[in-house]
């Protein structure tokens, strides 16, 4: 094994530490930090059931962007879900045997690539291009944003153009994933690629992207509207409420 | 007409348009500072104090640890621009840092400086700063140019809602000594008083005395305004400027009419004489849950069975979401009836039950729109289902006048602009930014008026109601052209044995 393959070894696990750590740490964060007071926008769904629908037409439609801004909404979501489909599509690197519904995946996989770089094109290009974006952007959003197109433009290089030894990387990963390290093949847009996903990794918890555990913890929209069938008291305003008697 | 104000009025464009943004054009804007007279009774410190930038980080520390809401949005915000033009303050002054996004990240930059990661180790990176002088100036100016309105919050994909930040931004302020005097002088005389008026016992009185002859006067009927009356069913709470304010107190006279007329028994309390809470405005649990308590301690007092707030939209917001919180649990009262209802649902149940007789015609010197208020818009409910309180107010005015136009539907219902006047703001040394934050609803309204001859704008908010009496004359329009809901009902109802009625006898006889 190589000095650079071992160099990517331990970035690997120490990039999967920080990413899995700080989440976790987030998330316990967001969790455990009390929300006294009822403030869902309303309307709002009256049920838990009700919520539930909510969040997933949020997660999956990005409903209140649609309402906001189609532009915004179209290269948003071209974004997310081409970067959805194309992570499921890198399962393959870490099962053996690839299952099923992976497998029937990778086509649409591969392009959701395009779509994926297309709508954070779009997204940059509002960024630099719209006064009032722009006003509100600092040097981490665009930078940011050229991660992601890096990413994805060192993959699609890979994938539609000149090619990489497929076998190898995915014994690299099985090899991370059951401590049996292999070398990965010195092919430089390859290490690219790698190199600039576990950077990705690393900033996670510390960036922006926490919008993604964020999102399901944003009170506005996972309460219940219902404060007069059910009193709501947090555990601060419960003991503030028994110290004055 | 008002007199030549000293700023520019913005003109009222035939189409929304999202203006270009220009900067700093509202820097000059702040309201005035309150007085160690006014801080010290809410338990905050008198005049800033020596070491206000620790005590400030402190504070916001202690604010993320007490409210999810206000950590998670610090955290989850993405800059992708989805409410810079949804705030009613950036389109009508074009001051960026009237944009949500940019007016949360005043403060937010301060958290990342000092409680995140990148914001410690690289600030230029990230757009993190020391919380400086002029970082707090900007605070002082931009989170007084927050009405909490909410309407960025519909519209942002993770719900971040500014209201909660400016909220938090004027608690760290007030804990180092740099209040508002306008919400804090208010809540003071809620505290000692009753209501954000100072209106005392005798003066109430002595004005819902006189409210008893002019409906007397008008009608022949002897409709009462029972206060502190022990034993009644209703403890009806409503903002104090519903006992002297126009048309705030046509509104009034309307709920008396109604609950009069059916049969109900209910009362005021001069204890619990305000249904305004700005403990809300300046984001402080504790001085929000005091006067809230004042409701409790005067439905325990008079031994009512059912509390009915009057037309207001933050009080709204803080009786419908709040007050089971600040204070409940409200087993004492009757369990058949939601707590607290609002004076609409006691209304709109009335009408569809067949208990009240509207005349509409009363009302035909009108043509009428309804303002949504943005609290009882995007904070609240009415009824039994999401969106009630879109349906219910727009029911009792059609139940009670012939024309009725709505404003375009993205200024209405969760799209409804505020009146410029909210959270707080609604004092004069602010007046710039009220008449230029009440841009899109003049515009909205010009356009019913051209299309429809709207002729009148009815709301049942009393700070919209004041907000408006005020500002319209700005936009070429009578200050007389804001109506309370009530007022229509008042208009329109025909009272048992009154003068009305034996009018109505006769007309359908001939």
């Amino acid at each position: 094994m190589d000095a650079a393959s071992l160099a990517l070894t331990f970035l690997y696990y120490g990039a999967a530490l920080v990413l899995v750590l700080g989440l976790a740490l987030r998330i316990r964060r967001y969790a455990t930090v009390p929300a006294p007071l009822k403030i869902p926008t309303t309307p709002a769904p009256t049920s838990r059931t009700g919520v539930v629908l909510r969040m997933i037409r949020e997660l999956t439609l990005f409903e209140s962007l649609f309402k906001s801004n189609k532009w915004i909404w179209l290269f948003g979501w071209m974004f997310h879900f081409g970067l959805l489909l194309v992570l499921l599509r890198h399962l393959r690197y870490f099962t053996d045997p690839v299952w099923g519904w992976v497998a029937f995946l990778q086509p649409y996989g591969k392009y959701a690539s395009l779509m994926m770089v297309i709508g954070l094109l779009g997204l940059w290009f509002r960024r630099l291009a719209v006064d009032r974006v722009r006003y509100i952007s600092a040097l981490s959003d665009h930078l940011m944003l050229a991660l992601l197109i890096a990413i994805g433009a060192t993959g699609i290089a890979m994938t539609f153009a000149v090619g990489t030894d497929v076998v190898a990387v995915k014994a690299f990963f099985l090899g991370l994933m059951w401590f049996d390290w292999q070398t990965l093949p010195s092919d430089p847009l390859l290490y690219s690629h790698l190199i600039l996903v576990a950077l990705l990794m690393l900033v996670f918890p510390f960036s922006k992207l926490l919008h993604a555990p964020g999102v399901f913890f944003s009170p506005t929209r996972n309460q219940a509207d219902n404060p007069r069938e059910h009193r709501h008291i947090s555990a601060w305003a419960l003991k503030l409420e028994k110290g004055n008697g | 007409m008002a007199e030549q104000p000293a700023f520019d009025v913005p003109e009222l464009k035939p189409y929304p348009v999202i203006p270009k943004l220009v900067e700093d054009t509202m820097a000059h804007s702040q309201p005035f500072v309150a007085k160690s007279d006014f801080q010290e009774p809410l338990g905050f410190p008198g005049e800033l104090v020596d070491d206000w930038q620790d005590v400030a980080i402190k504070k916001m520390g202690e604010l993320t640890d007490r409210y999810r809401s206000l950590q998670v949005f610090l955290d989850s915000c993405v800059k992708c621009g989805a409410c810079t033009d949804k705030c009613h303050y950036y389109l009508g002054t074009t001051d960026p840092k009237n944009m949500p996004v940019a007016r949360q990240d005043l403060f937010r930059k301060v958290y990342r400086r000092y409680y995140t990661f990148a914001g410690k180790h690289m600030p230029w990176l990230v757009g993190a700063e020391d919380l400086t002088e002029e970082v707090l100036d900007d605070w002082y100016k931009y989170f007084h140019q927050c009405s909490q309105c909410r309407r960025c919050s519909v519209y942002c994909p993770y719900g971040i809602d500014t209201a909660e930040i400016s909220m938090a931004a004027r608690e760290v302020m007030d804990s180092i000594g740099k209040g508002q005097k306008y919400c804090n002088e208010i809540i003071g005389k809620v505290h000692t008083i009753g209501n954000n008026l100072g209106l005392p016992e005798p003066a109430l009185l002595d004005t819902l005395e006189g409210l008893e002859e002019e409906i007397e006067e008008d009608t022949g009927v002897a409709v009462k305004f029972p206060l502190d009356q022990k034993g009644a069913d209703i403890l009806l709470v409503t903002p104090s400027a519903d006992f002297f304010a126009e048309p705030h107190v046509d509104g009034l006279i309307g709920y008396a009419k109604v609950l009069h007329e059916a049969g109900l028994s209910w009362t005021l309390s001069s204890h619990a004489s305000e249904a305004a809470n700005f403990g809300m405005f300046i984001g402080s649990y504790e001085n929000m849950r005091k006067v809230a308590l004042r409701i409790r301690e005067a439905a325990l007092d008079l031994g009512v069975k059912r509390i009915v707030f009057g037309e207001c939209g933050h009080a709204w917001r803080v009786a419908y979401s709040f007050l089971n919180t600040l204070a409940g649990p409200f087993d004492f009262l009757d369990p058949q009836y939601p707590v607290p209802q609002h004076i609409c649902e006691v209304t709109h149940g009335l009408i569809q039950d067949g208990k009240l007789r509207l005349n509409k015609s009363e009302n035909d010197d009108m043509v009428l729109t309804y303002h949504d208020s943005c609290n009882v818009a995007r904070a609240s409910r009415m009824g039994d289902i999401p969106g009630g309180q879109f349906e219910i107010p727009r029911a009792i005015i059609r139940a009670s006048c012939n024309h009725f136009y709505d404003m375009p539907a993205d200024t209405v219902r969760e799209a409804t602009y505020c009146c410029g006047g909210g959270g707080g703001l609604l004092t004069d040394d602010l007046i710039e930014l009220r008449v230029k934050g009440a841009l899109p609803r003049m515009e909205a309204l010009q356009q019913v008026v051209e299309d429809h001859g709207v002729t009148h704008m009815a709301a049942i908010c009393a700070i919209c109601k004041s907000q408006f009496a005020k500002v319209l004359t700005y936009y070429g329009f009578q200050m007389d052209q804001i109506v309370s809901v009530h007022q229509l009902v008042s208009n329109a109802i025909i009272l048992t044995g009154s003068e009305q009625e034996k009018e109505a006898e006769l007309s359908e006889a001939a």
